[in-house]
Parts: structure tokens; C-alpha cells; sequence
């Protein structure tokens, strides 16, 4: 049932509203745009409310919205362990103890922290490295985005320029390409992340009633679970073996891959999130973000993995006509959040849910774009390229850095029209960079030995592990060499490919822990004590909270959050 | 930075509530229209609710103004 959607002009003012605020906030910020620091580093001057929505917002993305749904409808309740365990302690360890050496540093990014606590290698593999990893993230939301106009929306055209043949699939891509050019490119990071905020509302208001409908279709949050396995109700109960539940992972996989290895490793060390954080206005307001960021991220799964699991039960009760297209032999899971839309949506909200999706992918593409330009301008092109000039000229390079990244990103967006399955490569690129990274951010972070050629070495260590593992292992059913196994022999079977990616970063965060400790004990310290101040734990001066009123620190803040988390998961235990 | 984000987003959701209230009001007797959302007028509710959030972020931001105008003049 692949059905595109009957749109009425109510629909496409709501759209076009949409474009003009989007593109008029850029617009209303392009006069405060003074500087490079304005331009690429919000001038450090946001309120904790607006970066802490932006840290979340930023993530919800093509991956979030289409990823999570189709994994609810897949997986079930074993979906919310990427809310809960995959997302909080994380958020709650960067505010608490990562981000006082982050702002404290006034490093203007990641790969800079990195230098200035390592050396210049250990900076350039992190800052390459993640240049290339977000223009092909955000060339995978623009791909998605335009696949999903091309289903969804009724056009269908093919018009001749220069003799180029551009289909509407094309111009979709071009044109939201486009729109996030412009506003990126007048306002900066301020305009990447206001325009995150206003997103993050527009995709709760747009999918709650969306939710409403659904479950009233099904009966109710009863009637979703009588109409689902109870396999699918469950997050932790059947964790004990991996043949026993959805995901095929076992509990020790799901706390030490995803809760530790992988989710340390995005939520602390990523810069597209870390960046909204440094953006804060002030030490206290940069260590609330992830935190602010951390309360709406437990509801999130409401409106993104509880819709993928009402389509199951939908699917399953046979007195509910309902059905989901059909991609090779299983369901397109990847179209329950579309399909849900056309079957309950009339004219109106129609379009408000259409373009709250539009606007999930807008706010993934932007996020990648505004990161991607200030690690070019600051960790690449100042620092390798043309060192030393005004201030007023990485500011033009920032702009100009903004159109090169959007054109190599919609470069990207036609490469990725080759790999099908989004989520998986995305986690399979997350494993092989991100999860050793997290290794040498704890070994920096909380010890003064580590060396720079510590952390260089074992970095590289850690990916070529991740690699060798992706290469020998396989999930059972393999039929891609994306997939693993592409070495040849594979000495072990996973349940499932999440079990596979779980495993792998395991592998490469211990492997470079252990390589980096080596190095380190093997090569002399090159940065004097001084020199680390303000980098390394036990040499930077503890911060205090103790004149603020106890409800204002950060520490309250994260004990709330916790004991929310912690409820959370015994709910859906 | 600049402005505050209050206001655009209460602006926005203002409009687009609305709209969405408007719409809803004038489609309430077109029962096809509804039949695909279980016979609630689900644009009339959206648009309220939206219509709600939009003024309290407006009166938010002009609140604020309004202490910043005030703050400026004892300066």
C-alpha cells in the first residue's frame, strides 16, 4: 500500500509558513554575524533552555524519527534502551564532569580539546575523521528526505536542463538542501540551533496528536498490548540470553556496548552534540545542557518508538484493516511513521505532521552542516591551510564553508543512494570512529600520563580493531559484506547485526584503552603540569556550587534526571 | 544571541494554531473529511492546542522585553 498523500492547500500554507520562519530567524541573526566566534561558536551566549533542547534536537534526525519508529515496530520496547540506558548516563557524565574541561578549556571544539591536551596528530585524525563523518550523515538525511518527498508528496515530473534529465526526487533534494544553506548561512550556529528549538516544538505538536489517533484506533495503550507479542513489551526482562528476545543481545551486550561504549562515546565525545553544549552562555548553563537536554529525550520514545509499536499491533488485530508496504519478503518498516500518517491524518494536521518530518530532517541536516563548519574552519583550514590571518577572514571562510559543506553533502546524498540501510551503516561508522574515541577521552580526561602519542596510537589501535572484529564476526543470515564478514573466515555468529555492532565497539574501546595505556607508560610526557591545567582532573581547580541555592546546581539537576531514568526503566522493565 | 527565540516560536505556532483552529471551525460539518480520524475534529484540537502554546511563548518573550526595556531605563 504505498499511497502518496492528499494534500490540500490548508497543508501547503502550513509548509510554507514553516519556510519563511525557518529561513526569517537566519535572516533576523545575519547582523549579529560579526565575527567568526559569533558565526561558529554562537558567541557562548545561549540560555541553558535553548541549548539543552537543541542537544536533543540535533540528534533527532532522519536517524530518530524513521530509524526509531522502524525499530519499535522490529524490536518493541527493547527500542527505549537507546533513550534510557543508551542516552542518560551518558548525558548526565558529560555535564557533570566532561564539560567543565570542555568550556573550561575554551577549546571551540573537539578535535581542539584534543590538541591542546595531546598533540597536533592525535587532533588532525579526530577533526579528519569527523569532517568526513558528518558531511556523510547529513548527506544521508538529505538522501532520505528526498526519497520520502518522492513517495509521499503527488508530483511527479522530469524536466531537461543542459541536457541533465532532474526528477523530482532530485529537486526535493536540491530545495531542502537549499533552504538549510540559506539559514546556515546567514546566521550561523545561533541559526542552526533556533532554528533546532523551533523544530524540537514543531515535531512534538505534529506527532502527538499522530500518537492520540493511533492509539485510539488500536484501543487504547491496553489494546496495543493485546495485540503485540509480549516479547515486544519488554526491555530488560528478556535479556538473560540473546536467543530469548527481539534484538538478539544479551544484558551484558546492551550495558557495556550501548549503554557505555557506544553511548559515552556519542553523547561525550560527538561534537555535533558537544557543540550545542559549548554554545551555553555560561560554566553553569554548558553543564544543565545535556542535562535539560536529558528530561524531554525520555519521553521522546512516545512519539517515535510507541507509533512503530501500535503499526505492529494494528497489523496483528484482525478486525483492524491496516497494512504496511511491503519491501523484499518482511514489511518496509522504515515507512510506519509515513503510512501511520495517510491512514489517520485528515487534511490539516496532515501537513503539520508532513512538515514536522521535513522538519526533523532539516534540523539533522543543519546540525551536521554547523559542526562541519567550524571543525573545517578552526581544526583544517586555520590550522593546517592559512594560519594566522583576521579574524574577519574565518569569518568568510566560515560562510563559505557553509555552501562547500551543503554541496559536498548533497554529493554524499547521491553516494548513499547505494547503501539501503541507513541506520545500520550509521551505527557501523559510530563503532569503527566514536566508540574507541570515548578510551582516550576518560584516559585524558582523569589521568595526566597519557601521552599524545598514547592517544594517537591508540585511537588508530582501536579502529583497526573495530574493523578486524566487523570483519571476522557476522550476524546469522548475513547476505552483505557491509554487514561483517568480509574477511573471509568468520569465527562467530551474533543473533543479530545489533548484537555485531554492541560487540565490535566493545572490542575497539578495549582495545584502544589497553593501547593507549601501553604507549603512555612506554613514552615521556611532553605537556608540563601547567600546560594540562584546566585539561586534566586532578590539575584543574574543583568548580564550585556552593554559593548557588541548592535546586540551581547541576549536581540537583542530575540526580533528578537519574531518578526519572530509573523509573522509566523499571516501567518498562 | 540577538533575538529572543521565544518570539519567533510563539509567532509561528500562533499562526499556525491559527489556521489549524480556523479550518477546523469551517470543516466541522464535513463528516468525510473526519471519518479518518475516528470522527474527531482533530484540526480544531491541534489548532487550539497549538494556538495555546504559541501565546504563552509570545507573552514570555514580551514579558522579557518589557524587564529589559525597564532595566535599560533605570540604567
Amino acid at each position: 500500500m504505498e499511497q502518496s498523500f492528499n494534500l490540500g492547500w490548508i497543508d501547503y500554507t502550513i509548509m510554507l509558513v514553516y519556510f519563511v520562519f525557518v529561513i526569517g530567524i537566519g535572516w533576523a541573526l545575519k547582523r549579529y554575524m560579526k565575527s567568526a566566534t559569533a558565526f561558529l561558536e554562537a558567541g557562548r551566549s545561549l540560555p541553558a533552555w535553548v541549548t539543552g533542547l537543541a542537544f536533543i534536537s540535533a540528534n533527532l534526525g532522519a536517524l530518530e524519527v524513521i530509524g526509531m519508529a522502524a525499530s519499535g515496530a522490529k524490536y518493541g520496547m527493547m527500542t527505549i534502551h537507546f533513550y534510557l540506558i543508551g542516552a542518560i548516563p551518558g548525558m548526565v557524565f558529560l555535564g557533570l564532569f566532561m564539560m567543565p574541561f570542555y568550556y573550561g578549556s575554551k577549546a571551540r571544539s573537539v578535535p581542539e580539546y584534543l590538541k591542546l591536551r595531546f598533540d597536533e596528530k592525535t587532533r588532525a585524525f579526530n577533526a579528519f575523521a569527523f569532517a568526513i563523518m558528518t558531511v556523510l550523515a547529513s548527506g544521508i538525511s538529505m538522501y532520505a528526505l528526498a526519497l520520502l518527498a518522492q513517495v509521499l508528496l503527488p508530483f511527479d515530473f522530469t524536466v531537461t536542463i543542459i541536457g541533465i534529465n532532474i526528477t523530482e526526487f532530485d529537486f526535493y533534494l536540491i530545495f531542502a538542501a537549499l533552504i538549510v544553506l540559506i539559514y546556515t548561512y546567514l546566521g550561523g550556529l545561533t541559526s542552526a540551533i533556533y532554528n533546532e528549538v523551533l523544530q524540537f516544538f514543531l515535531i512534538v505538536i505534529g506527532f502527538l496528536p499522530l500518537v492520540f489517533l493511533a492509539l485510539k484506533h488500536v484501543g487504547g495503550w491496553e489494546g496495543m498490548k493485546a495485540n503485540l507479542d509480549v516479547g515486544m513489551l519488554h526491555s530488560w526482562q528478556n535479556t538473560g540470553s540473546p536467543d530469548a528476545n527481539t534484538m538478539g543481545v544479551e544484558w551484558f551486550g546492551v550495558v557495556a556496548g550501548l549503554g557505555f561504549v557506544l553511548a559515552f562515546g556519542y553523547w561525550c565525545t560527538n561534537f555535533l552534540v558537544v557543540q550545542r553544549a559549548m554554545a551555553a552562555g555560561s560554566m553553569t548553563a554548558a553543564r544543565k545542557t545535556p542535562m535539560i537536554g536529558a528530561l524531554p529525550k525520555m519521553f521522546i520514545p512516545f512519539i517515535v518508538v510507541i507509533p512503530g509499536m501500535i503499526a505492529i499491533a494494528l497489523l496483528n488485530d484482525p478486525s483492524i484493516d491496516f497494512t504496511l508496504p511491503v519491501k523484499g519478503d518482511s514489511f518496509d518498516y522504515d515507512k510506519v511513521i509515513p503510512t501511520l500518517l495517510a491512514t489517520h491524518f485528515p487534511t490539516g494536521v496532515l501537513g503539520l505532521g508532513v512538515t514536522a518530518l521535513l522538519a526533523s530532517f532539516m534540523s539533522g541536516m543543519a546540525g551536521n552542516v554547523s559542526a562541519f563548519n567550524t571543525v573545517w574552519t578552526y581544526d583544517i583550514y586555520q590550522s593546517y591551510l592559512v594560519p594566522d590571518k583576521s579574524d574577519n577572514h574565518y569569518l568568510r571562510v566560515g560562510r563559505l564553508t557553509t555552501v562547500f559543506g551543503v554541496i559536498v553533502s548533497i554529493l554524499a546524498a547521491y553516494i548513499a543512494k547505494s547503501f539501503n540501510n541507513v541506520m545500520d551503516f550509521l551505527q557501523l561508522i559510530f563503532a569503527f570512529i566514536n566508540a574507541p574515541l570515548f578510551a582516550t577521552f576518560l584516559l585524558g580526561m582523569f589521568t595526566r600520563r597519557t601521552t599524545g602519542h598514547g592517544a594517537f596510537y591508540g585511537l588508530i589501535a582501536g579502529t583497526i580493531a573495530a574493523a578486524i572484529h566487523h570483519g571476522l564476526t557476522a550476524p546469522v543470515g548475513l547476505h552483505s559484506q557491509i554487514k561483517g564478514g568480509w574477511m573471509g573466515t568468520i569465527v562467530h555468529h551474533y543473533h543479530s547485526e545489533m548484537a555485531q555492532n554492541f560487540w565490535t565497539a566493545i572490542y575497539a574501546f578495549a582495545a584502544c584503552f589497553v593501547v593507549t595505556v601501553l604507549i603512555s607508560l612506554l613514552t615521556r610526557k611532553l605537556k608540563t603540569n601547567e600546560q594540562l591545567k584546566g585539561l586534566v582532573y586532578s590539575l584543574t581547580p574543583r568548580l564550585v556550587d556552593k554559593e548557588m541555592v541548592w535546586y540551581k546546581r547541576p549536581a540537583t539537576l542530575a540526580i533528578l534526571v537519574s531518578i526519572m531514568a530509573i523509573a522509566f526503566t523499571i516501567l518498562f522493565w | 544571541m540577538g533575538i529572543d527565540i521565544r518570539f519567533p516560536i510563539g509567532l509561528m505556532f500562533t499562526i499556525l494554531g491559527l489556521l489549524l483552529t480556523l479550518f477546523g471551525l469551517f470543516s466541522s460539518s464535513n463528516s468525510e473529511l473526519y471519518k479518518i480520524s475516528y470522527d474527531i475534529n482533530i484540526n480544531l484540537w491541534t489548532g487550539i492546542f497549538s494556538l495555546v502554546f504559541g501565546l504563552v511563548m509570545l507573552s514570555l518573550s514580551l514579558r522579557r522585553k518589557k524587564k529589559v526595556v525597564e532595566e535599560e531605563k533605570q540604567v
